[in-house]
């Protein structure tokens, strides 16, 4: 794709932020509470336009994370936008006392997530937060992968009743399907193209690249290949992936996160207590700081691009013959 | 409620927060004791909160930061009718709702708390909802000295006073000792008033088992219009129980069958005395 086509698509954040306006219109309890973070989280237009509905907190996510389950407690749909990497490490006391044990349905949002800081560091990467997020009771977890799967994920937590966190990258997604029946709902994967000899289970913005592995499969090797947009964490659809085991296809997982606790462990966690023995293989950031370099530059040097998913799935497809 | 009534209560709290206590064979007796003066004025005398009003967006809200002392707070909650007190037979025992920390699960409980620092960001946002919405609920919390050290109540004390947040009072229970020793020898965290006023609270001090001191300093809420207000409330850990005051050990002792015996032969003492003086 080139760079002129990708500028027509939107990051998932400035649909998150296009998309709250909107509820807000309409919704007086919609209120955003923010770190100093409602520029790199898209919110400067949506603070202009309703300054009563975005509260300023300062860079203390401890106290952002508490205080947003203080205002959740009283009614009002409250989303926390902070830096992915700051929001669950920082504050991850907060995140599993005020708002999950104590059930105050905080939509948490962490913005910038994965190696979207590219450069920028360990400081500033989150490769945790799927697993410390995992262990925690009562909260979704989720990962959008297209502007589709961002504002339906937005529209949704905001009637959820209980702490939901969604996290978002910044750079353009393009629409993983242009198919119209498209459905979203937390907990069910979505299947975004069907193919016998391959699974590829990705979430976030691996889920399109893995697309463009797919692709690339098929037509140079004839490897038909299903991708699954697996958006929500936790719940994970078991249904969904026993159907996709059924099969005994070999499956890859792809995540923007630590090879430890994320979506791969969990789903190999299924499959084995589910007696299902794929051949598998897990996909995400190995246990080392990572190498320096832009997001794109990062992901492509572990692989999880269109040539290395690719790479991976040719691999574990050839070795069954 | 007379001064006699409310001071007779203070004694029958302590009674019955040794006596799940002993029952449950495990709590926080001395932190209970040195708080629930302020709780009996809290609930009896100062708070709009009920059980019949509270899913009422209008009520008073309570958040317990220092979670460990919740028997003080069970018992204060069991007397205003929100459960039965004979659920407290269960306090801590294998499959109980009423577990040695706050619980929502428990009606009365604004939030869950145990892990310390945790209190003041809560009351914070619930004060400012009421803030963004133009009611006037207030919202009080209490502190523990011991967990001051936590540095999420500092950020929460730096927002209350950037939002004005004059519906809201925090009260520290002074009480001047924690598990590993004398709160000024753990981490000293005096001068406390001039900490708190240096991030903007208005400050008063009280005796923290002076009932009418109590009352006339929640009466002068807001100490000053447009900032959150501090009452650094006096106490003595285990209270009311000689052999316990001030001792380290009571932290989270459970008295003995002869302990209590004494105990309560000291809290009837305690009642005959304001009986005979308030007469």
């Amino acid at each position: 794709m080139t760079q002129n086509e990708l500028a027509t698509y939107k990051a998932n954040l400035d649909v998150f932020s296009g998309t709250l306006q909107e509820l807000a219109e309409t919704d007086r309890t919609i209120l955003v509470v923010t770190s100093d973070s409602r520029g790199s989280g898209k919110l400067v237009p949506f603070g202009q336009k309703y300054p009563a509905q975005i509260v300023e907190i300062g860079i203390a996510e401890q106290n952002l994370v508490g205080v947003a389950a203080g205002l959740a407690s009283t009614g009002k749909k409250v989303f926390a936008v902070s830096p992915a990497c700051f929001l669950t490490a920082r504050s991850f006391e907060q995140i599993k006392t005020d708002v999950a044990y104590s059930d105050n349905p905080v939509k948490l949002i962490g913005i910038s997530a994965g190696v979207s800081y590219g450069a920028l560091g360990s400081t500033h990467h989150s490769l945790h937060d799927f697993a410390a997020l995992r262990a925690v009771h009562n909260l979704i977890v989720v990962a959008p992968a297209d502007n589709f799967e961002a504002e339906h994920a937005i529209r949704r937590a905001a009637e959820t009743e209980h702490p939901i966190y969604i996290r978002f990258g910044k750079k353009a997604m393009p629409y993983l399907t242009e198919d119209p029946s498209r459905r979203f709902e937390f907990g069910k994967g979505s299947v975004v193209r069907e193919g016998a000899d391959l699974v590829i289970i990705g979430t976030g913005e691996t889920v399109y690249p893995a697309v463009l592995a797919a692709n690339r499969l098929e037509n140079v090797y004839g490897i038909r290949t299903t991708v699954v947009s697996m958006h929500t964490i936790k719940p994970l659809d078991y249904e969904l992936l026993a159907k996709l085991a059924e099969t005994g296809a070999p499956i890859i997982t792809a995540e923007e996160h630590s090879v430890f606790g994320g979506l791969g462990e969990a789903c190999a966690s299924f499959l084995m207590q589910h007696g299902f023995h794929n051949p598998f293989k897990i996909m995400g950031i190995p246990d080392e700081y990572t190498v320096t370099g832009s997001q794109i530059e990062i992901l492509h040097h572990y692989g999880l691009s269109e040539e290395g998913i690719a790479e991976a799935g040719f691999k574990l497809v050839d070795a069954r013959k | 409620m007379t001064d006699k009534e409310l001071a007779l209560k203070s004694v029958e709290y302590r009674r019955k927060i040794l006596k799940y206590i002993v029952e449950a064979k495990a709590g926080h007796t001395g932190g209970s004791l040195s708080c629930v003066d302020i709780l009996n004025v809290l609930y009896n005398h100062v708070m709009n909160v009920s059980p019949e009003n509270f899913k009422s967006p209008l009520r008073d809200r309570y958040i317990q930061s220092k979670g460990h002392t919740v028997e003080a707070l069970y018992v204060v909650l069991a007397d205003q009718g929100f459960f039965p007190e004979s659920d407290l037979l269960t306090l801590c025992k294998y499959g109980s709702h009423y577990i040695g920390h706050p619980t929502k699960k428990v009606n009365g409980i604004e939030q869950n708390t145990g892990s310390l620092g945790h209190g003041l960001s809560l009351s914070v946002g619930t004060a400012l909802a009421a803030k963004l919405d133009g009611l006037d609920y207030r919202v009080f919390t209490m502190l523990g000295d011991g967990e001051l050290p936590e540095g999420s109540n500092w950020e929460g004390a730096l927002l209350a006073s950037h939002y004005q947040l004059d519906n809201l009072c925090a009260i520290v229970d002074k009480n001047g000792l924690q598990i590993s020793g004398p709160t000024a020898d753990v981490c000293n965290t005096d001068p406390l008033d001039r900490k708190f006023e240096a991030f903007g609270w208005e400050v008063r001090h009280v005796d923290g088992h002076d009932l009418g001191a109590l009352k006339e300093a929640f009466a002068a809420l807001p100490f000053a219009t447009g900032k959150p207000s501090l009452i650094i409330a006096h106490t003595v850990k285990g209270r009311g129980v000689s052999y316990m005051e001030n001792q380290l050990k009571w932290h989270h002792g459970v008295p003995n069958a002869d302990q209590y015996a004494h105990a309560l032969e000291e809290l009837e003492a305690a009642t005959a005395a304001l009986q005979a003086a308030l007469r």
